[in-house]
């Protein structure tokens, strides 16, 4: 049983830099994910101008029937989403937890480009770790 | 996806969940995306003008819902995305929710679409808008001077639905 479906990072202009498949079916091809993503930022952007208030700063969790999806965006603007089965708790740590390995293994990267698609292999590792030892919490409950 | 079978025409109000006035505002949209209905209790913002902040809304409603249906992680066939799908076909969504407000959607099978914007911690909001379709069916669609498509003008319903909303939110 999968927590976590997938994995999303995209930059400052909506372009998909990072997407992992944790087991959901109908697998989507890159075309699907590419629009997916950008449909996401715009959707994100949208949300901030129909605000009643002032200071918001677009969606952060969009409940659907069959899905959770949890958004956070860094200062800079890059969004990390993830989806997951309805009701998953303590997303948001996972996200900053994703967002620190980012920090540490891709900007940290000199090799790594700003704003390309992430292709580092430490990346991946530790992120399958940290999904990894999110899962077995979720499992251990 | 179900529908309401057997939902009680003139039911008590569901239980509030909390008290005070945190609903900020609220749309009826009809399925060709005419807004029938847009009632503002608290809201200090206002970025565009009335026809376009409707116009947006539905957008980034509609847009949602294929990004939904797109997404969904329990189905293999999900067609295309931004096909345009029938009301109760493919995954929808029930809410979102961002640091300033909540926003709780229902879609009914003839296409009514209803949204109803909140403060971001207000509990799960499906039951009540339910009870506001109720409203919306007691009070409009059986209105005999009401003609199908066009803005609500109806007294009683706005009375209802601000007393009712008041109680929820």
């Amino acid at each position: 049983m999968a927590a976590i479906y997938s994995l999303y990072i995209i930059n400052k202009s909506g372009g998909l830099i990072f997407y992992k498949d944790y087991g959901s079916k109908g697998r989507m091809d890159t075309n699907d994910s590419l629009r997916v993503a950008s449909l996401w930022h715009s959707m994100h952007a949208i949300s901030q101008q129909l605000s009643p208030t002032t200071g918001c700063s677009g969606i952060e969790l969009l409940e659907a029937d069959t899905f959770d999806l949890h958004c956070f965006q860094s200062l800079t603007g890059t969004k990390f989403f993830v989806v997951c089965e309805p009701g998953t708790q303590h997303m948001e740590a996972l996200l900053k937890a994703i967002y620190e390995l980012y920090t540490d293994y891709v900007l940290k990267n000199p090799f790594y480009e700003m704003e390309m698609p992430i292709r580092c292999e430490l990346f991946d590792i530790n992120l399958t770790q940290a999904i990894q030892k999110d899962r077995v919490v979720l499992l251990g409950r | 996806m179900q529908f309401f079978g057997g939902s009680e025409i003139s039911p008590s109000p569901p239980v509030p969940t909390t008290t005070g006035n945190n609903a900020h505002m609220m749309y009826v949209f009809n399925r060709n995306g005419v807004c029938l209905l847009y009632r503002e209790w608290n809201r200090p913002l206002h970025t565009l003008n009335p026809q376009q902040d409707h116009k947006l809304m539905f957008g980034l409603l509609f847009s949602l819902k294929s990004l939904t249906a797109k997404m969904d992680p329990t189905s293999a066939d999900k067609g295309n995305l931004g096909v345009p799908q029938l009301p109760g076909q493919g995954c929808s969504f029930h809410s979102f929710r961002t640091n300033t407000y909540k926003l709780s959607f229902m879609e009914t099978p003839s296409g009514i679409k209803i949204i109803l914007v909140t403060h971001p911690r207000t509990g799960d909001l499906r039951e009540p808008l339910k009870y506001i379709y109720n409203l919306y069916v007691e009070y409009v669609a059986k209105n005999p001077l009401y003609t199908p498509g066009t803005s609500i003008r109806c007294e009683l319903f706005n009375t209802a639905l601000d007393q009712y909303v008041r109680s929820i939110a």
